[in-house]
């Protein structure tokens, strides 16, 4: 994309003071307690931590689905907490890619069509069989989501987040429904993804061993990241096992 | 409280838009049945009740002039408990305030004050006194249009002397209960009116002392009426009897059972649709209910609950969405029907209206719409039995879709593929939801197409075929001369003769009592005029029928009848049937008119004269025409078309409100539900959807462009359905009186059409809201 060429090692994403109440009733649930967090071009995060530790919220934030209680994020010097809804399903539709845990395709569309889906709204997307391709699908395109195993499923669904180019890529437990085989042949899409085009990437997992494939770990607990470590170099996927 | 009964409560509370839904379809179709039964139960109460106190006759006769003698030999007919006799004959009236002359059906009382049979109710003063010459006592319909006060005077021509009559008394009789004027089937109650006089003063003015023309007979309860009309004809035939007719012949009761037989034909029509629509839309709804429960129901298995508790439970559910629309209905109907018996109140002269809730009513149309509904939900809670615990604890494995069209789909976007493959993969819901849809378009269409019918009786009837301005009849056939005499009244342009004969025709063993009208081979004032506006010449040889007539006689064209002339030298003549001649109201013949005299013995008499005139001299006419003895009845069409136009606005247009809203209930409640359904089904890829950055429109084409689709299919189908339900309609409503034409204008589709889809868009609207207030980040983290 145009942006990247002008403005190459700036931060994407620039977030500071996040804080997210939820508020239920009589209680309130602190979800983010003041996070600040810079996301570098290309680069692959993780985020660890156990279940409502926050990193979903953070997640849910960065891609425009959510607001924070107070708190800026910033993408590439646009405030993205002051937009309007449509600007938001604006900024979804041109820049973001989700995988979720849950796969989330629409049933009465093939895999080829759930990656089309996508690409038909976006601005320069890839081929649709090209993104399966890319996920070693090219030989399921046409089997609908009932006929196609978890793994398979969330591969779609990984190409149909990437298949639109996108410039950040936000995956939630994309692993957590799948067993350790399964889950590297997704991780290894994902990393091909964020290595072949460039996107930023975001993971969100409670599974430590995934770790070793980011540029960078950010492990959360109580709505604060509590430790922020770097990788020296990347691990492939195929080393992983769990 | 249970805890169940507790989730009960809590559900019913969360799917409140579609328990409404639902409740107001069967509220209306609970709440029709409840009108149109106890407006009809009003209705009969009302009338038995008058016919009771007023001693409504059984049999009635009209004949030229009997001495009072024959009315012993009538009295002493087998099966006679009572015969009455009086005078009846109609007058021109002078009515202050109306241009034109009014006609007057003058009806004497007895020298003891009140008649045996066909009793008078009196409502306000009272009965012109015995030896009276010029007091009247005046139907309550003539007297109200006149905003007639005890005192008033009115002029009438009796047999061609000009009388000053004084209004005494203002009244209601059983035979007038529905007013209409000799050959009308529409009351105009400014132009008719029924006016009871002294029977002396009356049998004076008509040349009747000693003598009377006009008889009343009731039957002992063991009578056998054929025979007692057989041998009332026999008696009177001497003296120009015109043919011996029973009770249910009799014009007011005849048009009365006419309408109580449509109130039956609706409670039978209507509400059977909205209940098998409410009965689909529970269906779905608890089918629905019972897939996104499935979880909680494996739970309660596993805990122990039997199936038929847990069916129960969903019974329960049903039961509670019955009872808020039976108990709508209830009110709604008994509301409507009260409103709909005082409508007919004004129409149908009854001294009462006796509106009730009627108990069985009630129960049966609770009973019908409860069956209805169990039903369905029966049909639907069957699948909770089968699901073993085990398996309804798993999350319900996705739908399998099959790529049922590849090749057409081809070109369109994936959105679109979406709602088609939506479509077809559940099929049968898609086409109920389709024909609940079509059924709302034909509730509009075949309720309304009773306006497109009337309007086309008016202009076959009032504009193709009467192309006169006024109608005059005389007291007696006269010469053509008289002809003559009219063609100079001021204002006349041109004038063209007629003959009515009254006769009974014969075929085989069926027998009806008719008239031939004998119209000018060259008329161009009084036309007759087939369905498709075809003028037909009267025949030279034979009689020229109605289809109804044909069909009462059993005749085609080619048969002949025997034709008894009830009039005059009372010869009986064998003509053929030369044509039938498709007209919509009662059982007309027609013949060439010097065809027609020759054939009775009568050449050269006419008995009225067709009119055009010139409108600038409408008053000028009106008061030559209203001194003129000779002149018995004028008719004004004009003021008959706006009379006729103004009675069926009245009484339509309150009940077409009432289909247009229920047609748009059913769309509403239909559309409104499966939007409500299909959003529930698939909150989680619409949320997806969203969060993929497609926009609120873009989620919404996919969740209403399947019910748009739906829509539209069902548009043409309503109307064809429509078109059928009016078929069935007119041969339901069809009676001796008259048939209506299956005429449906695309004004009609139109608004159908027009209603359904404004209640698509208000659906569309209800539920785009819910599409706005998806839950992106929850649909994330869960199975569904």
């Amino acid at each position: 994309m145009s942006a990247e060429t002008v403005l190459p090692r700036e931060p994407v994403f620039v977030a500071r003071g996040l804080t997210k109440v939820y508020r239920t009733g009589e209680t309130e649930v602190h979800a983010l307690r003041g996070v600040d967090l810079d996301l570098a071009p290309g680069e692959m995060v993780l985020l660890l931590g156990p279940s409502g530790s926050g990193k979903s919220t953070l997640l849910n934030i960065l891609g425009g689905l959510d607001r924070p209680t107070s708190g800026t994020v910033s993408f590439r010097g646009t405030d993205t907490t002051a937009l309007p809804d449509a600007a938001l399903t604006e900024f979804r539709r041109r820049h973001v890619g989700f995988v979720f845990q849950f796969y989330n395709l629409i049933p009465s569309l093939t895999a080829v069509e759930n990656v089309a889906l996508v690409t038909e709204i976006a601005d320069s997307p890839m081929k649709p069989a090209e993104a399966l391709a890319l996920v070693g699908l090219g030989d399921r395109l046409n089997h609908f989501p009932a006929q196609l195993s978890g793994g398979e499923q969330q591969r779609v669904a990984v190409a149909r987040a990437v298949a639109k180019r996108p410039e950040i890529l936000l995956c939630d437990e994309p692993t957590g429904a799948l067993d350790s085989r399964t889950g590297v042949v997704v991780l290894e899409a994902i990393e091909a993804a964020n290595r072949e085009l460039g996107a930023t990437t975001v993971v969100i997992t409670h599974n430590s061993v995934i770790a070793g494939m980011a540029d960078r770990v950010l492990a959360f607990r109580d709505g604060h990241v509590v430790e922020e470590r770097r990788n020296a170099a990347r691990r492939p996927p195929a080393e992983l096992s769990w | 409280m249970r805890a169940l009964d507790r989730k009960l409560y809590r559900t019913l509370w969360q799917i409140k838009g579609q328990v409404f839904a639902v409740a107001v379809v069967v509220a209306c179709g609970v709440a029709v049945f409840i009108m149109a039964l106890t407006a009809l139960r009003a209705l009969q109460d009302s009338r038995d009740a008058f016919y009771d106190a007023g001693r409504f006759a059984d049999v009635f006769a009209h004949l030229k002039r009997a001495p009072d003698a024959v009315a012993r030999r009538i009295a002493e007919i087998p099966g006679v408990q009572v015969a009455e006799t009086r005078i009846l004959a109609d007058a021109a009236l002078d009515v202050p305030g109306l241009e034109e002359p009014a006609i007057g059906r003058m009806v004497s009382l007895p020298p003891a004050g009140r008649p045996i049979l066909n009793e008078v109710i009196v409502r306000r003063g009272r009965l012109p006194a015995a030896g009276s010459g010029d007091e009247v006592a005046v139907a309550e319909a003539f007297a109200r249009a006149h905003a007639f006060s005890i005192g008033d005077r009115v002029s009438a021509i009796l047999n061609g002397r000009k009388r000053t009559l004084t209004v005494v008394g203002i009244v209601l009789s059983p035979e007038y209960v529905y007013s209409v004027a000799p050959g009308m089937l529409m009351p105009d109650d400014r132009r008719f009116g029924v006016l009871w006089m002294d029977e002396k003063a009356l049998a004076a003015a008509f040349d009747l002392d000693g003598a009377f023309n006009d008889i009343l007979l009731r039957l002992r309860r063991d009578a056998a009426a054929a025979e007692v009309i057989a041998r009332l004809d026999q008696i009177i035939e001497p003296f120009g009897g015109r043919g011996a007719y029973a009770r249910k012949d009799q014009i007011s009761h005849a048009l009365l059972t006419g309408e109580l037989d449509q109130l039956r034909a609706l409670s039978r029509m209507i509400p059977p649709v909205f209940l098998g629509i409410a009965a689909f839309l529970l269906y779905v709804m608890v089918s629905r209910l019972v897939t996104v429960e499935r979880q909680q129901i494996g739970l309660l298995k596993a805990c122990g609950y039997r199936n038929g508790a847990i069916a129960t439970h969903y019974l329960e559910l049903t039961l509670a969405v019955l009872l808020v629309g039976i108990a709508g209905g209830i009110a709604g109907g008994l509301w409507l029907g009260r409103e709909l018996t005082e409508i007919y109140g004004r129409f149908y002269h009854f001294p009462a209206l006796y509106y009730r809730p009627v108990p069985w009513v009630i129960a049966t149309a609770s009973a019908i719409a409860v069956m209805a509904g169990a039903a369905a939900a029966l049909a639907a809670t069957a699948r909770v039995a089968r699901l073993p615990p085990a398996t309804a604890m798993q999350p319900a494995a996705p739908p399998v879709y099959n790529d049922i069209l590849p090749g057409l789909l081809g070109r369109l976007t994936q959105p679109s593929r979406i709602v088609i493959r939506n479509i077809l993969r559940w099929p049968l819901r898609s086409s109920l939801t389709t024909l609940g849809i079509a059924l709302a378009v034909a509730t509009i269409v075949s309720s309304s197409f009773g306006f497109d019918a009337v309007e086309r009786m008016i202009q076959i009837s009032f504009f193709t075929a009467q192309r006169f301005d006024v109608m005059l009849t005389y007291v007696e056939p006269k010469t053509g001369a008289v002809a003559n005499e009219v063609a100079r009244l001021p204002g006349v342009q041109a004038v063209e003769p007629f003959r009515a004969v009254a006769v009974r025709l014969r075929h085989g063993h069926r027998a009806e009592l008719s008239q031939i009208t004998g119209l000018r081979e060259d008329g161009a004032l009084r036309r007759i005029v087939t369905a498709d506006f075809r003028a037909v010449p009267p025949p030279r040889h034979g009689l020229l029928v109605s289809p109804k007539l044909a069909e009462n006689l059993g005749v085609v064209p080619g048969d002949d009848v025997s034709v008894e002339i009830m009039e005059g030298r009372r010869r009986t003549l064998s003509l053929p049937i030369a044509g039938v001649v498709e007209e919509y109201l009662g059982t007309p013949a027609y013949m060439e008119i010097e065809a027609l005299g020759r054939a009775i013995g009568e050449p050269g008499q006419v008995s009225g004269s067709f009119l055009r005139i010139d409108p600038l001299a409408e008053p000028a006419l009106f008061a030559r025409l209203k001194e003129i003895p000779n002149v018995a009845t004028v008719a004004v069409k004009a003021a008959t078309v706006r009379s006729f136009r103004d009675t069926m606005a009245e009484s339509m247009s309150i009940m077409l409100t009432f289909y247009i809203a229920f047609g748009g209930v059913i769309g509403l409640g239909v559309l409104y539900n499966s939007a409500r359904i299909a959003l529930s089904e698939r909150a989680r890829e619409l949320a997806t959807l969203r969060v993929l950055g497609f926009t609120r429109f873009e989620v919404s084409y996919i969740l209403l462009g399947e019910l748009a689709l739906l829509t539209i299919a069902a548009l043409p189908l309503g109307c064809v359905l429509g078109y059928g339900w009016a078929w069935g309609i007119v041969q339901a409503f069809e009676s001796d009186m008259f048939v209506i034409p299956l005429v449906i204008e695309r004004a009609t589709y139109g608004t159908a059409i027009a209603t359904v889809l404004a209640a698509a868009v208000l659906a569309g609207f209800l539920v785009r809201r819910n599409v706005d207030r998806l839950d992106m980040v929850g649909v994330l983290k869960t199975m569904e």
